[in-house]
């Protein structure tokens, strides 16, 4: 018997796992590290940073789970034959929300509603038309019409409830861990009072809204759409968690792309100057100087030229899809990593006067090794603070791209697709505001959490602000 | 400092041909004048016969970087890319790809960007100052904190939600401004004050949040401090010694970007109808004209040379350590 | 500190005053009253030179300006031609090979050459413009200007002189050269080169002329064309190889305008192009309208021309008309307006919502904008929302002379070929998008769904035909086929639920489009959930315009969607669009679907040349079987024009084939600017809310800043 699905890995899956693995990895020198432990645990005790922290923490796990790609095996048509997969890919994510897109409706619906947004036309029994607003197919097993506001209150509290419960069930996991030196409940005791040397409160009211949210929606998913269905009646909440994952992909996979090019150019023209330095620079003001929109809409259309050329390695909408994206991610970097590049060259230069550096050169160390135990660990802050605020930037980009018509695949969930889409949507009559407000809502929770961490971060960092 | 300016002139050449070259290259890779040709030709009855008559006319029946078939030198500079280029350097833009002369469109279309601009950037600089030097004012108590919060909330929503309710409120709702437009002279007022409003909120956040990271470093110097022992009173302190050292990387880093404020902005001025050269870009990506996106990126790319060339002036301006050699 | 004060008073007073009573007048307040038409376009037009435009946004300016020989009737359906400029309407003779005149029902192939004598109205003037100014002398005095000569002139407002000029034959003949010239680049030149005498060769000894001056003037009328001649003072002869019956719709297009040869070296002078000063940006003609601003990033203002010739509104419509208001003005000398203002609006709500504050007459609607404005009553004909019925405006609706369509290509091996299975595949796949659905969900019922490749308002539609593959009569009432036929079809094709019979493999299909626009992405999902109903996968390769055109042309493609607008309401006109012979990928033609099926090729030769009558309309009916059976398009649908006009509009009659009907326009400017007042009223109270809100924001921190004060003097 053969697998009942297919494993898909796209492009940017590969490499957000790569980007994890990396991040991993530094998670464990930072560990090992007390010169790097102490600024972090630094963040870690701002209760802001916590509750940014479990915002970013929920995006990205829907995002890993959104990468987790896969053909379901489709049913055998005929007895003998080897199995077929579909080419239809979905995600772990998919598999574990079927309630958000199995039921499609014909058109718009208002979040919570129980009948189309528009007309549409009926045929009655004795032959005539009229146009009505039809009960909508998710609600078709649900409660009656009039009960309706029961039944979602109903439907919220039992999600509420159920949501609470596990986070109580997840704090107390967490005192019994933490607890084993003094006990758990003097632990739980201690934390009550803030007095347990991180913010466990924060975490804890950060953690059970979260779970709420999941059991609300989790209650209400099977009878209701949360936030409403778009203009082919596929649901709004379904689209922007969605796009979380291409989002969070233009945020972290341009970084990853470009750090490397980034950081040996910068430290490179730095640390060696003369006509290495002339080079670099000249490289990087060319590509500074052409305004970003226009490179990237030339590499967008290159892109489209590549995947039409190449038509067989791009056999399903996924690949297709995966590559754009890939593709702009690869072209943001190239617009963004000469400000990094410029910014670690200053600060090289300077490191490169100092006195022990100019001694070691002096005894005869090598280059690579001057680099890699003295410049680079200095001016690796330089770089953490300016990956992290570069993100949200990123972020907002990404539905400006899609407004000019060179942002990701159209078929695509994004963000920006989402806003393009329902900018016609406020020109109706009454207005179609769900889509618009959906989108967002996610983006900006998004972009403020990544915002307000980058900020943290930097004070914790800032070596001027007495940091490392 | 005429020594400077020559050679910094000189050092733009090489980039500008870099840009040149990056952008031919980019844009021929993807599409051949064949393409173009039948881009502008439309849908109907275009057949090779038209194509072959469009480039003979648009003067695209060049190879694009090396001619065989010429002799001598003229093997490189008889090529799409030696001729549009060189043109390019006296200011000679040639026709957009619908026939229109660029050089002219950009002199008529910098207007309106720039009365969309200027009155942003000034009124923006004077705006973000202000509202820095407040939360400087009352820094570490609640006000301090709800401005900061207030800045990041502004700058992590999407500048096109400004556009997008600004337009839905001020003009549909309300009837306060036309929704979008433009017009020369006084008339232009009615037009350019929504995309203004609109700019600035969207411009707000950041700006006050940089500016409070500026004051604050200065704030937190050792002359504030004895100007403060010395009994100043605490606006005098923020007005006559925080502003005015803390405005010298506000105007250096200023002027990097004052140059650039002709290219207009490319969303502002699509959505609110100006005629300016944000919204040329805009068209001429949509429409995939490539002699407009060429043009616009020698002279952004111009602009851009000529701002870092300012930031060293202002520099050494403000600063009379730093010399210009 | 009260200087400042007076300062922003002033400043507030100036802005104020600028707009009177209402806040939001994009327009300057002196034309409140003016009898002046606004409206907008969201592309601006590219070419306004009679011998290239040809999209519809580029004629809508140019068919008020230039005058053909022949025009469509403003009132009568279906569309007829009749004389413009000409006294009647061209009475064609045709000849055979030895010039021996022939009966006008000659078989083809005896046809050698047609010939169309067209007689002049006399004493029609061009409207005044300084290529016609002469001086003391009589001679031009604005040409052979030379560098000097154009040194501070940047505009035709800086040719202080300007004169008119009769209409003349020559004129005509000389834009039917014009066609030829490669620097004109006419986008009908290749067509025409197949049937105006002579009109090649022209074309290829100008390529030889255009390689020394690529630019520059060269005087059309020192080169002969056999084809299109002067024959006296108001009368020229055009004369075309063989026989082609639809060349008189030709001629009531721009294309067939009148050009000086005067305007032509005007315009050619150097120096002129680099000013954008040509006839692609400034046309000179004899219509009611003259051109006069041309800014096309901003606006395009009409005037009327006052040399008008006299023209008067029709005296008859079809029945109904009279109802409709549309004879009210019947007799009235034109235009009626004095002018009209094309506003640029690339986006779509800044538009509908400048339409809805009574800042343009007359609206096109936009999907989205439209369930405001429209109801649907109880058997789903369209009727006006209350709202907007309050306000007086008025709904018109037609269904255009245009078709949408999904194509299949014919080459291909999994969706082409002619043979029972492959189509089964297409009739199945035909069966399951349902463009009712579509038409409700996208366009908000403004569509037909097609039943064949002739839209309505062409010769040979039957308005209840139906496509007997797709369709069905149930209970008297035409009805899409139920899916499960269509799966039934799909299984015979080979593929039971999606899926290969042999193989297993699932049905995986590639849709090519050209996505654009903030609809595409709800589009292309519901193309998706369409053939995943039949089961099939659908691969959307969406992709820009070039890389579109460029598979087609290769037959790269298997599925793609294209649309149709009629050039003339000729079954021909849509039909050669199936036509064998026009092959996309083998000849480079408009069949895109690269249907060839001899037996439809061979009704096709011979009805093309047929005049209209009963025999022509037998052949049709068998056409329409023909292709509808084969099924190498999914006929999707025929959009319908839905026009909102604003209560002070009146004489609007859609027309799509007409493109000058400026002219019967009428506005009451009074009426206009009393409701503009009433629907603007601006909302104040936000203005007072901001001030309130900005004060309780302020007051603590003023507060805080007394108290610091108070401390610091303690």
């Amino acid at each position: 018997m053969s697998l009942p699905f297919r494993p898909v890995v796209l492009w940017t899956d590969a490499l957000l796992f790569v980007l994890l693995t990396v991040l991993a990895a530094l998670a464990f020198w930072t560990a090992r590290n007390p010169q790097w432990r102490r600024p972090w645990a630094r963040v870690g005790q701002s209760p802001l940073a916590v509750v940014c922290l479990g915002v970013l923490g929920a995006y990205a796990l829907i995002a890993v789970l959104d990468s987790l790609h896969y053909c379901p095996r489709l049913p055998q048509a005929v007895p003998g034959q080897p199995a077929q997969y579909s080419d239809t890919v979905r995600s772990v994510f998919d598999a574990l929300t079927p309630d958000l897109w199995r039921v499609q409706e014909e058109t718009y619906s208002a979040p919570l509603a129980a009948h189309l947004f528009v007309r549409q036309p009926q045929t009655l029994p004795d032959g005539q038309v009229v146009r009505v607003y039809p009960r909508l197919r998710i609600a078709a097993g649900s409660a009656p019409p009039g009960q309706r506001w029961g039944d979602i209150a109903r439907r919220t509290l039992s999600g509420a409830a159920a949501g609470l419960a596990v986070g109580a069930l997840c704090v107390g996991l967490l005192a019994w861990r933490c607890g084993r030196v003094r006990g758990a409940r003097a632990w739980l005791a201690a934390a009550a009072c803030g007095q347990a040397g991180w913010p466990v409160r924060t975490l804890a009211a950060t953690l059970a809204v979260m779970f709420v949210l999941v059991g609300v929606i989790a209650a209400l998913a099977p009878a209701y759409h949360v936030l409403g269905t778009d203009k082919v009646g596929q649901d709004v909440l379904y689209l922007t968690l969605k796009s979380i994952r291409t989002g969070l992909l233009i945020g972290t996979l341009t970084t990853l792309v470009t750090l490397p090019l980034a950081v040996l150019l910068g430290i490179a023209a730095g640390y060696f100057g003369g006509w290495v330095d002339d080079a670099i620079q000249y490289v990087y003001t060319v590509l500074n100087s052409i305004p970003a929109v226009l490179l990237i809409a030339a590499a967008v259309l290159m892109a489209q030229v590549y995947i039409e050329t190449h038509v067989r390695m791009f056999d399903t909408n996924a690949a297709r899809a995966d590559f754009r994206l890939l593709f702009l991610c690869l072209i943001l970097g190239m617009t963004s990593w000469t400000t990094l590049a410029r910014l670690l060259r200053g600060e090289t230069l300077k490191i490169r006067a100092l006195e022990y550096i100019e001694a070691a050169r002096a005894f005869g160390v090598g280059h690579g090794r001057i680099l890699l135990r003295h410049v680079l660990p200095n001016v690796f802050h330089i770089v953490l603070i300016s990956t992290v605020m570069d993100f949200s930037g990123l972020v907002l980009a990404e539905a400006v791209l899609s407004y000019v018509g060179v942002g990701v695949d159209p078929l695509t969930y994004s963000w920006g697709n989402m806003i393009n889409a329902a900018r016609l949507e406020l020109a109706r009559e009454p207005v179609v505001w769900w889509q618009l407000v959906a989108a967002f809502v996610f983006m900006s929770t998004l972009v403020l959490a990544a915002n307000l961490l980058a900020d943290v971060v930097r004070e914790a960092f800032d070596p001027r602000r007495g940091g490392a | 400092m005429m020594r400077y300016l020559v050679k910094r002139l000189l050092y733009a050449v090489p980039i500008l041909l870099g840009v040149n070259l990056l952008t031919f290259a980019l844009f021929f890779v993807v599409n051949t004048p064949d393409d173009m040709a039948r881009l502008q030709l439309g849908t109907k009855r275009v057949t090779p016969e038209a194509i072959a008559r469009w480039k003979a006319e648009h003067g695209y029946d060049e190879p694009l970087f090396y001619n065989p078939k010429a002799a001598g030198v003229d093997k490189i500079t008889d090529t799409l890319f030696a001729r549009k280029s060189a043109a390019m350097f006296v200011f000679d833009f040639g026709r957009s790809d619908d026939g229109r002369d660029i050089g002219r469109e950009i002199r008529t279309r910098m207007w309106p960007s720039l009365a969309i601009a200027v009155p942003v950037f000034v009124i923006g600089l004077a705006a973000n100052i202000s509202f820095a030097l407040l939360m400087i004012f009352f820094r570490g108590t609640y006000l301090d904190w709800a401005g900061l919060a207030l800045c990041i909330l502004l700058m992590s929503i999407s500048g096109l939600f400004y556009i997008i309710a600004g337009q839905f409120f001020i003009a549909k709702l309300w009837h306060l401004l036309p929704i979008s437009g433009y017009s020369g002279g006084i008339h232009a007022l009615r037009f350019i004050l929504l995309p203004v409003l609109v700019s600035l909120a969207a411009g707000l956040g950041s700006g006050a949040r940089w500016y409070r990271t500026l004051f604050q470093e200065e704030v937190g110097k050792d002359y504030v401090r004895t100007a403060r022992a010395k009994g100043l009173s605490e606006v005098r302190v923020l007005f006559g010694h925080v502003l005015r050292n803390g405005l010298i990387p506000i105007l250096t880093g200023a002027v990097a970007v004052l140059p650039l404020l002709f290219l207009g902005s490319l969303l502002t001025e699509s959505f609110f109808g100006i005629p300016g050269l944000g919204s040329y870009t805009v068209d001429a990506i949509r429409a995939q004209d490539f002699a407009v996106v060429r043009a616009m990126v020698f002279l952004g790319s111009l602009l851009y040379i000529v701002g870092l060339m300012l930031t060293d002036i202002s520099y050494a301006l403000a600063d009379p350590r730093v010399r210009l050699g | 500190m009260p200087m400042l004060r007076h300062l922003a008073l002033a400043c507030l007073a100036l802005a104020l005053g600028a707009c009177g009573k209402i806040w939001n007048d994009p327009y300057p307040a002196s034309q409140a009253r003016a009898n002046v038409l606004y409206s907008a376009f969201s592309e601006r037009p590219k070419h306004l030179d009679p011998a290239r435009a040809y999209s519809s946004n580029e004629t809508e300016i140019i068919g008020q300006i230039y005058e053909p020989p022949l025009q469509y009737s403003f009132l009568k359906r279906p569309y007829t031609l009749e004389p413009l400029t000409a006294q009647s309407l061209p009475r064609v003779r045709y000849y055979d090979k030895a010039g021996r005149e022939l009966p006008a029902d000659a078989p083809i192939g005896q046809i050698a050459e047609s010939v169309y004598d067209i007689t002049l109205k006399p004493g029609i003037y061009y409207q005044p413009h300084p290529a016609f100014a002469v001086d003391a002398h009589g001679r031009p005095r604005y040409l052979h200007l030379g560098a000097a000569g154009m040194a501070g002139r940047d505009s035709l407002a800086d040719f202080h002189h300007s004169g008119t000029r009769e209409l003349t034959t020559a004129d005509y003949v000389y834009e039917i050269k014009r066609l030829a010239d490669p620097a004109v680049a006419s986008p009908i030149y290749s067509l025409m080169a197949q049937y105006i005498l002579g009109l090649r060769r022209l074309g290829a000894q100008l390529e030889q002329a255009r390689k020394n001056d690529p630019h520059g003037f060269i005087d059309l009328d020192r080169y002969a064309l056999p084809g299109a001649q002067v024959t006296g003072r108001y009368s020229y002869r055009i004369t075309l190889k063989g026989k082609y019956p639809q060349f008189l719709y030709w001629l009531a297009m721009p294309f067939f305008a009148p050009v000086p040869r005067v305007v032509d070296e005007f315009y050619r002078q150097s120096g002129m192009a680099q000013r954008n000063l040509s006839l692609d940006t400034q046309p000179v003609g004899t219509g009611a309208f003259m051109l006069t601003v041309n800014e096309p990033n901003r606006r395009m203002v009409l005037m009327r021309n006052p040399d008008f010739h006299a023209e008067f509104y029709p005296r008859h419509g079809m029945p109904g008309d009279v109802a409709r208001g549309l004879l009210r003005d019947a007799g009235k000398r034109l235009p009626l307006l004095d002018g009209a203002v094309y506003s640029l609006e690339k986006e779509n709500i800044p538009y509908w919502n400048k339409f809805l504050q009574g800042y343009y007459d007359v609206s096109g609607l936009s999907s989205d904008s439209f369930d405001q404005a429209v109801r649907f009553g109880g058997a789903g004909q369209a009727e006006l929302a209350p709202a907007m019925r309050a306000r007086g405006m008025q709904l018109i609706t037609a269904v255009a002379p245009s078709i949408w369509y999904l194509g299949f290509n014919m080459q291909d091996p999994v969706v082409g070929g002619l043979d029972a299975k492959h189509r089964d595949l297409r009739q199945a796949i035909s069966i399951a998008l349902d463009y009712e659905q579509f038409i409700d969900i996208f366009l908000n019922g403004r569509g037909v769904p097609g039943q064949g490749p002739l839209p309505p308002g062409i010769y040979g539609y039957a308005p209840n035909a139906y496509d007997p593959w797709v369709y069905e009569r149930r209970d008297g009432r035409i009805e899409r086929r139920p899916l499960a036929y269509a799966r039934a079809l799909l299984a015979r094709a080979g593929y039971p639920g999606g899926r290969n019979a042999l193989s297993g493999q699932p049905l995986v299909l590639y849709f090519d489009t050209m996505a654009s626009g903030p609809d595409a992405r709800a589009r292309l999902e519901w193309y998706r959930k369409q053939f995943a109903r039949l089961g099939i996968q659908l691969v959307v390769r969406a992709t820009d315009y070039n890389r579109f055109q460029d598979k087609m042309r290769r037959g790269n493609d298997q599925i793609f969607e294209w649309g149709w607008n009629a050039d003339y309401p000729d079954p021909e006109n849509f039909f050669f669009l199936l036509y064998g012979p026009n092959g996309k990928v083998k000849d480079g033609g408009e069949n895109a679907a690269n249907y060839a099926n001899p037996e439809f090729d061979r009704l096709f030769e011979q009805m093309r040349y047929m005049d209209d009558g009963p025999a022509r309309l037998a052949l049709i009916d068998r056409m329409n079987a023909i292709v509808e059976r084969d099924a190498p398009w999914v006929f999707a649908y025929y959009p319908k024009a839905f026009t909102l006009i604003q209560p002070w509009v009146y004489n609007v009659k859609p027309n799509f084939m007409a493109n000058n009907t400026l002219k019967y326009r009428r506005i009451d400017p009074a009426l206009r600017a009393r409701l503009r007042a009433a629907w603007n009223h601006p909302v104040l109270w936000p203005l007072g809310a901001l001030a309130a809100g900005l004060v309780l924001a302020v007051l603590p921190a003023w507060r805080a800043w007394r108290r610091r004060e108070r401390q610091a003097a303690r």
